[in-house]
């Protein structure tokens, strides 16, 4: 365990050592934001639209005290989705796309001799392809958790109003009350450190892939699930540090 | 000129390569053969420093490989050219931006420049008009081309083909040969073919080493491999009934 810890410590230190031009990592970035944020975009916005509206019509059903305000329920949907479920949630479905997409993609390329191709030709083939991969994670992720968390929050009011079990106007009036901004930070400081978590443990899982098709799918499941492990401990740790 | 000295290479306590030590002249296909297991492609891996021997070493053209800064094995690099077994395309790329990307990564050329020494490259291995597509819509020989065509862009002091016939059928396999053959004697390359290809064996081989449970029992060309009296290189060789027999009839 402690050796693979070191391996991945050494990985990372491996992506910011012998550096490509300024130019050469801007392409890439570009190209790996579309494919690592803009085509998560769909994904994203279905889980949060349907789980904010379960969460509002589950809270409403669960709120049977008379004594309870109804605008309660958007106020739960609210924090619920901005500290939770627009970040982490998001995140472990994160890791399942992105997450074996890079493992998937970066084994493929090592057993097929594209990354020895790489290093034959005197380029730093984890610095190449691995960073422009952390960069776009950890910038498009933190813009996913905030559609994520309008998304998730717009859904609420969708089912809410439209099963009428809450009103627009109490619906309204419940995420603005008692509105904390610093949740809003806290989700986007959860997305950046699972982005940096999801792409990093992914890369090394497929950048380090021996033997043949069946390794690279085992490559895959692995990264997806140490990739779901660390963002639920890293979620653990930043509540505790945040809240 | 591709001087090895001694390398010895183990994986765990299995060794892989034992001492072996040879000289590969510029100008010249030189071919490493021998069975499946025996060592070729990591010795091609030592000399490429993609794996790094525990003993020995590999000089190019006197410097030495292994030791010395980053930029004198980089500068080394940039006069490899590399084809991989499966010819290792880059599968999001066109093959115009495959052959091209040595140039885009380790020059500053001008980009019509690279586009017409692509073009040139991708003539040299017959497959102009070919440069808008993907790897995966070219077959298995074009692959290679590809390939070759890449390890070539950057104009190379030094040639490694890892397998160039596998996988292909008999008359493209020899094509492939004639091309590498004719790209050693243009460029003045110094050429380092691994295979256990017969064909290539007797057809290109102005220097033949091999390699027996990682150790170089034989060394010589494709005149005097077949009258060599080494048993293990006589296994390997007439493997092939028809080539036993014909050199049976000539004996007799």
């Amino acid at each position: 365990m402690l050796s693979v810890v070191g391996k991945y410590l050494i990985f990372l230190g491996k992506l910011f050592t012998r550096r490509e031009t300024f130019k050469v990592y801007w392409n890439r970035f570009l190209d790996e934001c579309l494919a690592i944020g803009i085509s998560s975009i769909f994904i994203v916005a279905i889980v949060a639209i349907f789980i904010g509206a379960v969460t509002c019509v589950q809270t409403r059903a669960n709120l049977v005290s008379p004594v309870i305000p109804v605008y309660i329920v958007s106020n739960i949907v609210r924090d619920m989705t901005l500290l939770e479920l627009s970040s982490t949630f998001m995140c472990v479905v994160l890791a399942g796309k992105v997450g074996s997409n890079i493992a998937g993609e970066l084994g493929t390329m090592k057993i097929s001799e594209q990354i020895d191709a790489l290093e034959v030709m005197g380029i730093n083939s984890a610095s190449y392809l691995v960073l422009p991969k952390l960069l776009a994670s950890i910038f498009t992720f933190p813009l996913l958790a905030i559609i994520s968390g309008f998304l998730g929050i717009f859904g609420g009011y969708m089912a809410g109003t439209l099963t009428g079990i809450i009103t627009p106007e109490d619906y309204i009036y419940g995420i603005r009350y008692s509105f904390i901004p610093f949740n809003v930070f806290i989700a986007i400081i959860k997305a950046f450190v699972f982005g940096f978590l999801i792409s990093t443990i992914s890369a090394f899982k497929g950048y380090y892939t021996r033997g043949g098709a069946l390794e690279v799918g085992q490559a895959s499941t692995s990264a997806v699930t140490n990739s779901c492990i660390a963002v639920l401990i890293a979620d653990y740790l930043l509540a505790e540090l945040l809240t | 000129m591709i001087e090895i000295k001694n390398i010895s290479k183990s994986f765990n306590d299995r060794k892989v390569l034992d001492n072996v030590s040879s000289v590969f002249e510029k100008g010249k296909t030189s071919l490493v053969i021998g069975a499946s297991g025996t060592g070729k492609s990591v010795l091609l891996k030592c000399m490429l420093d993609l794996v790094r021997p525990e003993k020995g070493t590999t000089l190019y053209d006197g410097r030495d490989f292994y030791i010395g800064e980053d930029e004198d094995k980089k500068n080394i690099r940039r006069e490899m050219g590399v084809l991989f077994q499966g010819g290792a395309l880059f599968d999001s790329q066109t093959v115009h931006k495959n052959v091209q990307f040595p140039l885009d990564m380790l020059t500053e050329m001008p980009e019509k420049e690279k586009k017409d020494r692509v073009e040139f490259c991708l003539h040299r291995v017959g497959l102009e008009g070919t440069g808008n597509r993907m790897p995966a819509e070219i077959s298995g020989g074009m692959k290679k081309r590809v390939g070759i065509a890449r390890a070539i862009v950057m104009n190379p002091r030094y040639l490694f083909c890892d397998e160039p016939n596998s996988g292909l059928d008999p008359l493209t396999s020899i094509k492939i040969d004639e091309l590498i053959k004719e790209i050693t004697e243009e460029y003045n390359t110094t050429t380092v073919i691994i295979t256990h290809d017969m064909n290539s064996v007797l057809s290109i081989g102005d220097y033949i080493m091999f390699l027996y449970k990682g150790k170089k029992i034989w060394e010589g060309n494709s005149q005097t491999i077949l009258d060599a009296s080494v048993p293990e290189l006589e296994e390997f060789v007439f493997s092939n009934k028809a080539l036993k027999q014909m050199r049976d009839d000539k004996r007799h």
